[in-house]
């Protein structure tokens, strides 16, 4: 199936994923941060499609913006004071951690400069077959078997840690 | 225009991981700080799924679903944690979680 | 733009596979206006039925027994005045009704009404689904945090929780519908080897893996299938916030739960967001469970005369319908007050049979003189036409259980949905996947 208008849906979801980011990290209101977030799974959800990753995709729809952000909703209605949005937005230390970041920033562009040569960098041909999510479980249920089984224990794990911490006595 | 590379997909993801990283540093509001971290996590993934679309194996995707895994395990505790904390001491604010134990 | 148009007419693949934006825009309009007309249709059933199985008449005034009151209802519901809290946030109190609608409707670019009747088929449509249906709980969730009242984040919270509760239950059910995809066995135990299974997410997929194996995942693995259907019925009521499991927007419970604070257009939007929510996961339940487009029978009673037997389906229905409006006209009082009615449904049980006697028409034209349009057509009209009868069985069994059964309380909804649903539904998975691997 050739792709249509690439480089037309490429700019609008990584806009809107970049600009969903920006408002995450400059919105005072908690609830416009999770919002924001949730704009930026799904462009990034959309991104994996054009990257002809579609189950990553559906996995990001169904675990994060479906799950993980209902979860962070639930605890910004839990724990939201009045007095948070009328307070101070950075803190204490935000001009060195903006440094910091502006430095990250630098070093990103540094070694993309430098690595330039290494990519081929030329549009790649677009995949004809349509059995991505059954190489993809060949592979999980294959080689990659230990660490899904090591992945389920990590959430055991913490589904108990979660719920004896949030619990009100042990 | 020119035609979408693997490069722009690694430019939106350092620009995202940029981003979270700042949110981390300067952000007050501990619930906006654990968001900041799923934008970088998020950020890695989408690198990982480019890479994989550029060499053609699909070791990158299925890295990228344990990362969605692992960060759906990290938020649960690390609410859990925030509940806790919230529970005792009536604060979410970054500057005032200072004590280990008072 | 001509071409674009014609050259997809005798293609069997949908819009979304021949690169064809013109006919996927077309479907997608097709399913809009179907969508909101099935949600007026399925207010005005809602009321009629309710009303009969409590003994009384229900809306009689406004239209012909009462036709007409799903057009006044919307027509009074957009010019109420637009009522926002005061200290509510103004931008997520927008923005709610919009995001349930946007997941209730965006699942419809992947239900399949025939074997290239669909907008687009993906290859994880079934995902696709299950993941865009659980962002309705980021509405319901908004809409009570913005009104800045206590019943509205009460009946959120509660409702969000019950939503995602039975999503698990709801998933790991179709993962054990899924799994039958991929057995090589045809026949209700699978074991004559007819076909070559390959598993698959798709949604035209799931219906043709139905159709090869000869069964539908209904019955098969007896009662396996039937399990993993109940478990999915259930939780897709829960998931939809509808009776028993409708606490969170009862009104005596909660005074109307996450949409208290809402009034006119945007409480229309919440409504208009279940009943497409409704007909979604139905759908979802009547392609994986109940075979989709495929007519009763296809293996037991088939042959050609059959066929057009059951290709005379359609046709008939409009003219049974035809049928008791005109019985209905007869039975109207003659009375001078009532002249406006018995005409209005005397013309709309004449438009019924007329469409009917079409439907009819391309049957028997197809029967009499086979032609290639006139046999698509006959055949696209049956897929679309046993796909929505059977949803619509599902909607009136959603009446029927709004009818009948009490309300759950909370906690006990919570507890059938972690300590009922998932056991069981994991245990149907289990077991289903020990037999297919042992049969299959």
């Amino acid at each position: 199936m050739t792709p249509v208008a690439t480089p037309f849906f490429f700019y609008m979801l990584s806009g809107l994923a970049v600009a969903g980011g920006l408002l995450v990290v400059t919105r005072r209101n908690a609830v416009h941060s999770a919002l924001s977030l949730i704009v930026t799974l799904l462009a990034v959800a959309g991104l994996y499609l054009m990257l002809y990753a579609p189950f990553v995709a559906g996995v990001q729809i169904i675990v994060y913006a479906g799950g993980i952000m209902v979860l962070f909703l639930f605890v910004i209605m839990l724990v939201s004071l009045e007095r948070t949005i009328k307070e101070r937005q950075f803190n204490r230390m935000w001009p060195v951690g903006l440094a910091a970041s502006c430095a990250l920033l630098a070093l990103f562009l540094a070694v993309f400069e430098k690595g330039k040569k290494l990519f081929e960098d030329r549009p790649l041909p677009p995949l004809t077959e349509n059995n991505n999510t059954q190489q993809i479980g060949l592979m999980l249920y294959g080689n990659y078997m230990f660490a899904f089984e090591i992945a389920s224990l990590l959430l055991l794990v913490a589904i108990l840690g979660a719920v004896i911490m949030a619990k009100k006595r042990i | 225009m020119v035609p979408i590379t693997t490069i722009h997909y690694l430019v939106v993801a350092a620009a995202l991981f940029v981003l979270g990283v700042i949110g981390v540093l300067t952000r007050r509001n501990v619930v906006i700080v654990l968001m900041s971290i799923e934008l970088i996590l998020n950020a890695v993934n989408l690198n990982l799924v480019a890479f994989s679309r550029m060499w053609g194996g699909l070791q990158g995707q299925v890295f990228s679903i344990f990362i969605v895994v692992d960060a759906a395990a990290e938020a649960a505790v690390g609410l859990g944690i925030l509940i806790a904390f919230f529970r005792n001491k009536e604060t979410i604010n970054v500057d005032e979680i200072d004590l280990l134990k008072w | 733009m001509l071409d674009s148009f014609m050259s997809y007419l005798g293609s069997t693949v949908t819009p979304g596979e021949a690169n064809n934006q013109l006919w996927a825009m077309i479907y997608v309009l097709i399913i809009f206006a179907g969508v909101s007309v099935a949600v007026m249709a399925m207010n005005w059933l809602e009321r009629k039925a309710l009303a009969h199985f409590q003994v009384r008449l229900g809306p009689m005034r406004v239209g012909p027994h009462g036709l007409l009151q799903p057009i006044a209802d919307a027509v009074k519901l957009l010019i109420k005045e637009d009522i926002i809290p005061a200290e509510s946030d103004k931008f997520v109190f927008w923005i709610a009704p919009l995001i349930g609608l946007l997941a209730s409707f965006t699942v419809y670019t992947v239900v399949p009404f025939g074997p290239s009747q669909a907008v687009s088929d993906m290859n994880i449509g079934i995902l696709f689904m299950l993941g865009v249906s659980s962002l309705a709980v980021l509405g319901v969730v908004m809409a009570g945090w913005a009104s800045n009242s206590h019943y509205p984040l009460i009946g959120a919270l509660r409702s969000s929780a019950q939503m995602v509760s039975y999503e698990v239950a709801m998933g790991l059910a179709v993962v054990s519908a899924i799994l039958m995809t991929s057995l090589h066995g045809a026949g209700l135990y699978g074991v004559a080897k007819l076909s070559d299974g390959t598993g698959t997410l798709s949604m035209i997929g799931i219906v043709q893996a139905q159709q090869e194996q000869q069964v539908w995942f209904l019955f098969k693995f007896f009662p396996l299938g039937l399990i993993a259907f109940v478990i999915f019925a259930i939780a897709m009521i829960a998931e939809t916030n509808r009776a028993p499991f409708d606490l969170p927007e009862a009104e005596s419970e909660l005074t109307a739960g996450f949409h208290t604070e809402y009034s006119g257009l945007r409480w229309s939007l919440f409504m208009l967001a279940e009943y497409a929510a409704m007909i979604a996961v139905s759908s979802i339940a009547v392609t994986l469970w109940l075979g989709g487009w495929v007519r009763p029978f296809p293996h037991w009673l088939s042959g050609p005369t059959w066929d057009f037997i059951f290709a005379l389906f359609p046709g008939l229905t409009f003219l049974g319908l035809g049928a008791i409006a005109f019985l209905g006209t007869v039975r109207m009082p003659k009375h001078a007050y009532f002249r406006v009615q018995t005409i209005g449904l005397a013309a709309f049980g004449a438009v019924l049979a007329l469409i009917g006697v079409f439907l009819l028409a391309i049957v028997i034209g197809a029967k009499v003189s086979p032609h290639d349009i006139l046999n698509r057509t006959t055949e696209g009209l049956s897929n679309v036409f046993w796909f929505v009868f059977k949803v619509a069985v599902f909607m009136y069994l959603y009446i029927w259980y709004r009818a009948t059964w009490p309300r759950y309380r909370f906690d006990q909804l919570m507890r059938v949905g972690w300590k009922v649903m998932l056991p069981i539904s994991l245990g149907v998975l289990i077991v289903t996947a020990i037999v297919g691997v042992l049969l299959g």
